[in-house]
């Protein structure tokens, strides 16, 4: 099992609801965000483009965050899913620092916080929060061991690319270009 | 032209709109433990070579600082957790992948070494020294004896440390200036040429003084040596590396950095202690002090600019 995320920035528009129902679902602090919008702006006017994404935890296969991690907090669940363990935590930071994708915040109750992919959605067979109210659908989560999953499908039949993988991390957020 | 922003909003402390969630705790923790590990190699060097009457303030008396040194380090470090009463996890898992995971272990093993140390000589600094029970004069009389024993793995975890300064940078992928692995080197020579400014602050001796004035000329080269290789390596790297190699030359530390590192932290007290060692009078308190400085300011700088650098995508 390995849990990914298919992300098409050519039905982005950008609304931010992915970034509300995460910090609705999950609790985040006012003024912190686990997930955020992109807007990637190319050159400039008449022959300009715009790349609109959604970003957040990129779950990487090789993750800098675990390894760095001294306790062990920061940890692999069922599926690839990267979590971090409250009570393990120590707040020291290294695992902020050693994000490319600057996923990762401290919370102010110490701890580091992060997606959780919503695993306790997902554990319940449902789609993480920011995937079942994006308004254009451009979101697709799933299994891409399960050759008939619809990411494995879209992934299949579309380009697209992750974000920094000169990094090394093999990031398991796919964005259709 | 391509420009990026956030179109949901985010502002998240520490992170945006650049990370800073290291802030001067980290920097100083790695002044002191530096400091620290330098002293310790040079009293077990000395003590190793059978020098240890000729080289009083490096066997005997600087070591006696290393255990506040590296408590106060630690303090700092405890300073900087943000999930302060969960500090014990670090010593519930060993994870030799976790640089700060294997270092905090050394941390653990250096810090009594270096308190036994200080221990066999404690009465040599300070002659009315009363252990009070017996059981702590019998230990003394057998730390004095062994102290060349004792001498070998506090050589080896002396440089451990001092490298590990380097190494918990340079484990960071995500940021292209630490990102390299002749940090480990640059911080460890670094922190033993202030090890050898505050033994040359203590000695009363001429002549041990200038014996650590020779070292420590020769760790400058090498250290302004490693700089130069350390922005050579930037510059023949990749877009992100030659970025963090711009920050320093050109950028927004120019001046920080070579006024007070290069400059004013390593070049200017070597000439000093050149012209000592020509039998010129000066006085040492001047270039232990900037050395001091120096290394001080090197550390801060490079957490600082270390944590601007990311990856572009």
């Amino acid at each position: 099992m390995r849990y990914a995320m298919a992300i098409d920035t050519r039905k982005c528009v950008g609304c931010s609801d992915c970034v509300v129902a995460c910090q609705t679902e999950n609790n985040v602090p006012v003024g912190f965000c686990r997930d955020w919008v992109v807007e990637v702006v190319d050159g400039t006017y008449p022959n300009v483009s715009i790349e609109l994404r959604t970003e957040r935890c990129n779950h990487c296969d090789n993750s800098p965050c675990v390894r760095c991690c001294p306790t062990g907090a920061s940890h692999f669940e069922d599926g690839g899913i990267v979590l971090v363990d409250h009570d393990k935590c120590i707040g020291c930071g290294a695992c902020i620092q050693a994000c490319p994708y600057d996923a990762r915040y401290s919370h102010p109750d110490g701890y580091v916080d992060k997606c959780t992919f919503c695993i306790h959605r997902v554990r319940e067979g449902k789609n993480p929060a920011c995937v079942s109210v994006c308004p254009t659908s451009c979101m697709n989560f799933g299994d891409l061991d399960d050759p008939n999953s619809k990411i494995v499908n879209v992934l299949k039949n579309r380009k697209f690319k992750s974000l920094a993988p000169e990094a090394g991390t093999k990031p398991q957020i796919f964005y259709l270009i | 032209m391509k420009e990026e922003l956030f179109a949901s909003g985010r502002n998240i402390p520490n992170i945006d709109p650049y990370l800073n969630i290291w802030h001067w705790q980290i920097p100083s923790y790695l002044f002191l433990g530096g400091l620290a590990a330098g002293i310790l190699f040079f009293a077990s060097f000395f003590t190793i070579m059978g020098k240890e009457h000729k080289m009083e303030a490096t066997v005997k008396k600087a070591p006696l600082l290393v255990p506040f040194i590296l408590m106060l380090g630690l303090f700092f470090l405890f300073l900087d957790l943000k999930h302060k009463l969960y500090f014990w996890q670090l010593y519930t898992t060993i994870r030799l992948e976790s640089p700060m995971g294997w270092g905090s272990w050394v941390l653990m093993i250096i810090t009594p070494i270096s308190i036994l140390w200080s221990a066999s000589y404690v009465k040599e600094a300070f002659p009315n020294w009363d252990w009070k029970y017996k059981i702590l004069n019998t230990i003394e009389a057998w730390l004095i004896k062994n102290r060349k024993i004792i001498a070998w793995p506090m050589a080896i975890y002396a440089i451990i440390l001092g490298i590990y300064t380097g190494i918990l940078l340079s484990a960071f992928n995500a940021r292209p200036l630490w990102n390299t692995s002749i940090l480990g080197p640059l911080f460890l020579v670094s922190g033993m040429s202030t090890a050898a400014a505050v033994i040359m602050l203590m000695s009363k001796d001429h002549k041990e003084r200038k014996i650590m004035g020779r070292i420590d000329i020769l760790l400058i080269i090498v250290e302004l040596f490693f700089i130069i290789h350390l922005f050579m390596g930037f510059l023949a790297g990749s877009e992100v590396q030659i970025n963090a190699a711009n920050l320093f030359l050109g950028g927004k530390f120019t001046a920080p950095f070579f006024a007070f590192v290069v400059i004013l932290g390593l070049i200017f007290p070597a000439v000093l202690e050149v012209f000592e060692l020509k039998g010129y009078k000066v006085p040492i308190v001047v270039p232990a002090v900037l050395i001091l400085i120096g290394g001080l300011i090197f550390r801060f700088l490079m957490v600082e600019a270390g944590q601007i650098t990311r990856y572009l995508y």
